[in-house]
């Protein structure tokens, strides 16, 4: 299991990364931190000509509040993220869902960009990002852009990234008051890709939902979100009634795949039942009360 | 110093070697000039191969050889070595050094690249460039053993390569009476032991003394070595197999003769350079044996009591391609089955069958988890079925301590030695566990979790292990004139800690501090005749003759001692590396000192010396093996909509007589447990239809972490065995055993409410909700 | 620091710029001559870019405390200290390293005796075959330096990160967890 040859290099900047993608377009593959990267590399399932490293590059390694949103630059490690006080109060969701990334050992070199940008489909952060409505900013030879997570999960391990594009920025949006968050996950065992996971996000106004947010990571291509859901839960009462019921609903509607871990069937009751603990708990975290 | 190292919770002489990176594993040997080997495999289950084009492979820079099984010599073109024979075992089919003709599953070898980097040399893989013919592959247990499924070997009528009967009393008629009889089937499916290093070989000849050195990952260096000497037409004496530190073994590292391990050291020969080949990840999951799918066809016949009357069982024994071991595992678990129960009629019938996956070989357990299994399940339907306590029913059962030595009425062992069971008491290892896992409240314990909302389950399983097999093993002490001991013994070692508790054994034998005592094992050159360390074998038999040799030195010790002190030597003693006159410590000498006038420049050598310096040789040879016995018992919590499973305890209580060193028992056992533990929920080597391995990372066969695992609360009974000097038995497998049948046991205490049965391992979250929701909706029995 | 240039030289002449290109990029190499230090020491080495950090520290400097259980990032044997954190040195190729620092098993205890880790591994038992030991023993010794009082969720998360197939674990912990009392930081 040792990798295909290759070429190597370790642009400085952003820049310089941009150019050099446009000089070896389809032959380059960007290496962030190589967690996902180097297994398929030693396996010989990928094999790029040019590796562009953008390890060396610090301006994208950063943790920063600005405004109404949490700026996350794409090469942070995910260690860094998990170590962060300010992601602890400010985006608790997000730190919530990274400690179930791989392990610590892997964490130290796992980016939040490489993660997102590799887009495994039972990959926590996706699902994250989709509940948060994050923004995902992309520079291009053309310029810079912010894709929504619609926009930028594609598909299955695909993304709206050209191979000359570059992801240097997530914005996470701070949440109001009163609204508590949620990521909870079922995998074989501690560390693993999720068989299933569920972000929440709900807002509260008294004893009422004013609105309320799922995403659902490894039953489908890529993140799931339940707006269907998420619309019926806006205006109702925070009861374990109306989390269970919204939760059945979004789970019903999910096309899972079956495969080696888990059958579809399974990834379904068990969607639902998570929607419905983490629904729970993240109303709980909003001040609320389930009755 | 304790006055008796045996016994003593010493830590390990090895482990500063290998805590500070100074191990010695196949991969850290390092020779001048050394190239690197890859293999290209069988991407097909079953193909006939049509052509191989390597030239391109040839040509890259940097690759010295490629070679396919028309380059190879006519001694080692054929089938390998057959293992173990049998009677039963009519088609015994080997692989080949390198297929070519027939492939006959993944990651059968089929050319050998030599390189200057294992990196060129995969380079080169990707140009070897071959056309198959892809034939149909018989991939299903059961489909295969059908009349017309694909013939895995087209020589033979169909994948039956076995077809064995063991029997005692008279099961017919004992089914014919029965008041009760309940049947059941059982599968248990494949398994990786995924030792944390994989297999390697590296090879190095010297052309001027025709002396070829091969380290070797393997569990029995020394039948390597007569194997090679064979195949390449060596003298024994001409070869040198060391198995230097080893990453785990578990069983598949045993004496396979692997394609890999004739085909390296052909190639250094013919290289006249070293080669080294170590496995990879994803090579290991195809290339080296598996184990454990079998299915048992079961029934139990009982009194109104739940006295057993009789046992049956048909299974089918999935050999993969090949079956060069022989038949240890099928015959293991119908040998063990019965376990610590008296069951007066019994049948066990196999047929062992071919199939287009990888080959299988004993792993951890050997069938004994099959068996345990089987019997523990049907013990706990009998005591469902007739409303007995699942405790009661089988103390009903137990062989009685005052029953030693206890005959199976004609079973024949893996040994081909008549199966009796040599000493135990299984009803105070069973009071013992029950009473640590606390059983008697056990009913008022799950009521209280029941009215948490948790749902709990108490699993227990208990089991008998045939351990400390022969032939022999034999081992060769001698004391230098430092007063350092050296001890070479004929086993192999993987982290069992022999290092140590054969020094234990030595340095009680010789009054020396443990850590003077220098073992050796695992090299063909420092002790040339021996099996293997495998079936719980090493610390019995070589164990033994470990204490044989150690007390032939002392005995000479005394004889040469007495001399120079001019004592008797029944007046003497071995204490602190000295010896003395008993009472006078002044008058003494050091051991080392006596090994120097044991080995002096004039004068003559006492015929009762038997020979110079102080050294002895000894074999010990068991009449049949010792059987160990256990009882494991748990707490398994399960989350009913996830699927999800939690031990929140464990506890083993473990008899296998006297205890060389506790500390590395209770390492072996608790090893074991979670070996066990991935063979009952996380570990299941996945085939498609076209025998496609689907679980070929540790991203998809999952190993047990340390979130898993729950700590192991161990106590032991200490029953000896009267078949060897230090009474023992081996240790080695028990942890394993019967890890499956508890959890089975455990979850259907659990889900007692929805009727849950569970029949089948390993399990799964996934799967156990399967189980869940067909019990739901199954309909009520009458 | 990664990838600084002051510590990554092409191994041999860069192919000769086409004189229309503009910009000045940098070069795709095959080859780098890199300089970090290991274990306190530095090293400067020309090595081709795909060899991993594993195969470099075992092949290139004889390290081979350093292990390979399965070269994509599972099992932890491969594990060491990269500027003071555990990586898979399996999953890092050595021009990677560049500037950095990397800690191996070796540097443990580089004369005799044992670190205070090492010694509770052997008087808890935490080790049999030893094949994966290395990789425990580093990962423990970064969360040690950080924590002096470790929580125990903290020593599983940890050591959740690596394979054992001898032990059980148990005695792993049992020696993380004495290690935390015994190691006079």
């Amino acid at each position: 299991m040792k990798p295909a040859p290759f070429r190597y290099v370790a642009p400085r900047s952003v820049d310089e990364t941009l150019a050099l993608l446009a000089e070896h377009g389809a032959e380059g593959k960007i290496l962030a931190g190589g967690q996902s990267l180097v297994p398929l590399l030693n396996m010989r399932l990928a094999r790029p000509q040019v590796i562009v490293d953008i390890n060396g590059i610090r301006s994208l390694a950063y943790i920063r509040r600005k405004d109404d949103h949490l700026h996350v630059g794409a090469l942070t490690r995910q260690r860094a993220v998990e170590e962060s006080a300010t992601v602890r109060r400010q985006v608790p969701l997000l730190w919530e869902a990274i400690r179930f990334v791989g392990h610590p050992q892997i964490r130290t070199r796992g980016t939040v960009g490489g993660s997102l940008a590799h887009a495994d489909p039972s990959a926590e952060l996706p699902a994250v990002a989709a509940a948060l409505d994050a923004e995902l900013v992309v520079r291009s030879p053309s310029g810079e852009r912010a894709l929504s997570p619609g926009e930028f999960f594609a598909g299955y391990l695909t993304t709206a990234l050209e191979p000359t594009d570059l992801l240097t920025e997530i914005r996470f949006p701070l949440l109001p008051e009163r609204t508590g968050t949620a990521f909870v996950e079922v995998a074989r065992r501690h560390g693993d890709f999720a068989l299933v996971g569920v972000a929440a996000v709900v807002r509260r106004s008294d004893g009422t939902i004013a609105e309320a947010r799922l995403a659902f990571t490894g039953v489908g291509p890529g993140p799931v979100r339940a707006r269907g859901a998420e619309g019926r839960l806006a205006g109702s009462a925070g009861t374990s009634r109306v989390f269970a019921d919204a939760a059945r609903e979004a789970a019903a509607r999910l096309d899972p795949e079956s495969e080696i871990h888990a059958t579809a069937q399974y990834r379904r009751d068990v969607a639902a039942t998570l929607a419905r603990r983490a629904l729970e708990l993240a109303w709980q975290r909003s001040g609320g009360r389930t009755r | 110093m304790p006055t008796r190292w045996f016994g003593e919770r010493i830590p390990r002489n090895e482990d500063p070697r290998l805590l500070t990176g100074r191990g010695m594993y196949v991969d850290d040997v390092r020779r001048p000039g050394t190239l690197h080997a890859a293999f290209y495999r069988s991407p097909h289950a079953h193909a006939r191969i049509l052509r191989i084009a390597t030239d391109q492979a040839k040509a890259l820079p940097g690759v010295v050889a490629v070679v396919t099984a028309q380059d190879l010599p006519e001694r080692i073109r054929g089938p390998l070595p057959k293992l173990i024979p049998h009677p039963a075992l009519v088609h015994h089919k080997t692989q080949v050094a390198l297929a070519g003709e027939v492939v006959r599953h993944v990651g059968e070898p089929i050319a050998l690249v030599v390189a200057e980097s294992r990196y060129i040399a995969e380079d080169a893989l990707e140009l070897i460039d071959v056309e198959f013919e892809v034939l149909p592959a018989a991939v299903d247990l059961e489909a295969a053993a059908k009349p017309g499924a694909p013939r895995v070997h087209a020589d033979m009528a169909d994948n039956i390569a076995a077809h064995h009967i063991q029997r005692a009393g008279n099961v017919e008629e004992a089914f014919a009476k029965a008041p009760h009889v309940f049947r059941e089937r059982f599968t248990m499916d494949r398994g990786s032991s995924s030792p944390i290093e994989t297999r390697g070989v590296v090879a190095e000849w010297d052309p001027r003394s025709h002396q070829l050195t091969v380290w070797d990952s393997t569990q029995a260096p020394i039948r390597i070595r007569n194997y090679l000497s064979d195949l390449l037409g060596l003298p024994q004496a001409n070869v040198r197999v060391i198995a230097p530190d080893i990453g785990g073994g578990f069983g598949p590292k045993i004496m396979m003769c692997y394609p890999e391990e004739i085909s390296i050291p052909w190639a250094a020969m013919m290289l006249e350079r070293p080669v080294k080949w170590i496995e990879d990840r994803r090579e290991h999951f195809v290339a080296t044996n598996h184990e454990r799918l079998q299915i048992h066809d079961a029934e139990i016949a009982v009194d109104t009591d739940g006295r057993i009357l009789g046992v049956r069982t048909t299974y089918l024994h999935d050999c993969g391609a090949y079956c060069a071991y022989g038949l240890t595992v099928p015959i293991v678990s119908g040998t063990t089955l019965p376990g610590p129960y008296k069951i007066p009629n019994y049948h066990a019938e196999y047929r062992a069958v071919f199939a287009n996956k990888t080959q299988t070989s004993p792993y951890r357990g050997a069938g004994r988890p099959h068996g345990v299994f089987v019997m523990e399940r049907l013990m706990d339907r009998v005591a469902r079925e007739l409303g007995i306590d699942r405790a009661e029913v089988r103390r009903r059962n137990f062989i009685q301590p005052h029953e030693f030595p206890y005959d199976l009425g004609g079973l024949i062992y893996q040994d081909g030695v008549r199966l009796v069971y040599d000493s135990g008491n299984y009803p105070e290892v069973f009071r013992k566990t029950m009473d640590h896992i606390g059983y008697a409240d056990w009913a008022a314990q799950k009521a209280r979790y029941r009215r948490e909302g948790r749902r709990v389950g108490l699993g227990f399983a208990f089991y008998v292990e045939g351990t400390g097999i022969g032939p022999y093993e034999g081992c060769r002490i001698t004391v230098e004139p430092s007063g350092k001991v050296y001890v070479a013994t004929s086993v192999g070692t993987q982290g069992q800690g022999h290092y140590t508790s054969f020094a234990q054994i030595v340095a009680d034998a010789l009054g020396t501090d443990v850590r003077d005592v220098i073992v050796t094992t695992g090299d063909s050159g420092a002790f040339g005749w021996g099996t293997g360390t495998f079936a719980s074998r090493a610390a019995v038999v070589a164990g033994n003759a470990v204490a044989l040799a150690a007390g032939a030195v002392r005995q000479k010790t005394l004889q040469v001692a007495a001399t120079l002190l001019e004592a008797r030597g029944d007046d003497l003693e071995l204490a602190e590396g000295k010896v003395f006159v008993r009472g006078v410590p002044g008058r003494a000498v050091m051991l080392g000192q006596v090994a120097a006038a044991a080995n002096p420049l004039r004068g003559v050598i006492p015929q009762e010396w038997e020979g110079p310096g102080l050294e002895a040789t000894r074999y010990f040879a068991p009449p049949s093996g010792a059987f160990a016995a256990g009882c494991h018992a748990a707490l398994v919590e399960v989350d009913t909509e996830t699927g999800l499973i939690r031990f929140l305890r464990y506890v083993v209580v473990h008899d296998c007589g006297p205890v060389i060193n506790p500390m590395i028992l209770e390492g072996q056992v608790r090893g074991g447990v979670a070996q066990g533990i991935g063979n009952a929920f996380y570990e299941k080597l996945v085939y498609d239809e076209q025998g496609q391995l689907l679980t070929q990372t540790f991203m998809d066969y999952l190993l047990p972490t340390v979130a898993e695992v729950p700590p192991v609360e161990v106590d032991h009974v200490e029953t000896p065995s009267p078949l060897n000097p230090l009474g023992i038995k081996g240790a080695g497998e028990a942890g394993v055993i019967p890890v499956p049948a508890l959890v089975a046991s455990a979850l259907d205490d659990a889900l007692s409410e929805e009727g849950v049965r569970i029949t089948e391992m390993p399990l799964s979250p996934s799967r156990l909700r399967e189980i869940l929701r067909e019990a739901q909706t199954a309909p009520t029995p009458a | 620091m990664n990838g600084d240039p002051a510590h990554t030289t092409p191994a041999q002449a860069p192919a000769r710029v086409p004189a229309r290109r503009k910009r000045r990029l940098r070069e795709p190499q095959s080859a780098l001559t890199i300089r970090f230090t290991v274990n306190g020491e530095t090293v400067e080495r020309t090595v081709e870019v795909r060899k991993t950090l594993a195969d470099f520290l075992r092949e290139d400097l004889g390290l081979t405390g350093t292990h390979l259980g399965c070269e994509h990032g599972v099992c932890g044997a491969c594990t060491g200290l990269l500027n003071g954190e555990p990586v898979r040195s399996c999953l890092l190729f050595a021009v990677q390293a560049a500037g950095a620092g990397i800690e191996t098993v070796e540097s443990l205890a580089p004369g005799e005796g044992l670190h205070p880790v090492q010694a509770a591994f052997r008087e808890h038992h935490g080790l049999q075959c030893g094949f994966c030991t290395p990789g425990f023993l580093m990962s423990a010794v970064a969360l040690l330096r950080d924590h002096t009082v470790p929580t125990d969720e903290q020593i599983l998360e940890t050591l959740g990160g690596h394979l054992c197939r001898c032990t059980g674990y148990q005695g792993i912990v049992e020696a993380v967890r004495a290690a935390a009392r015994t190691w006079q930081r």
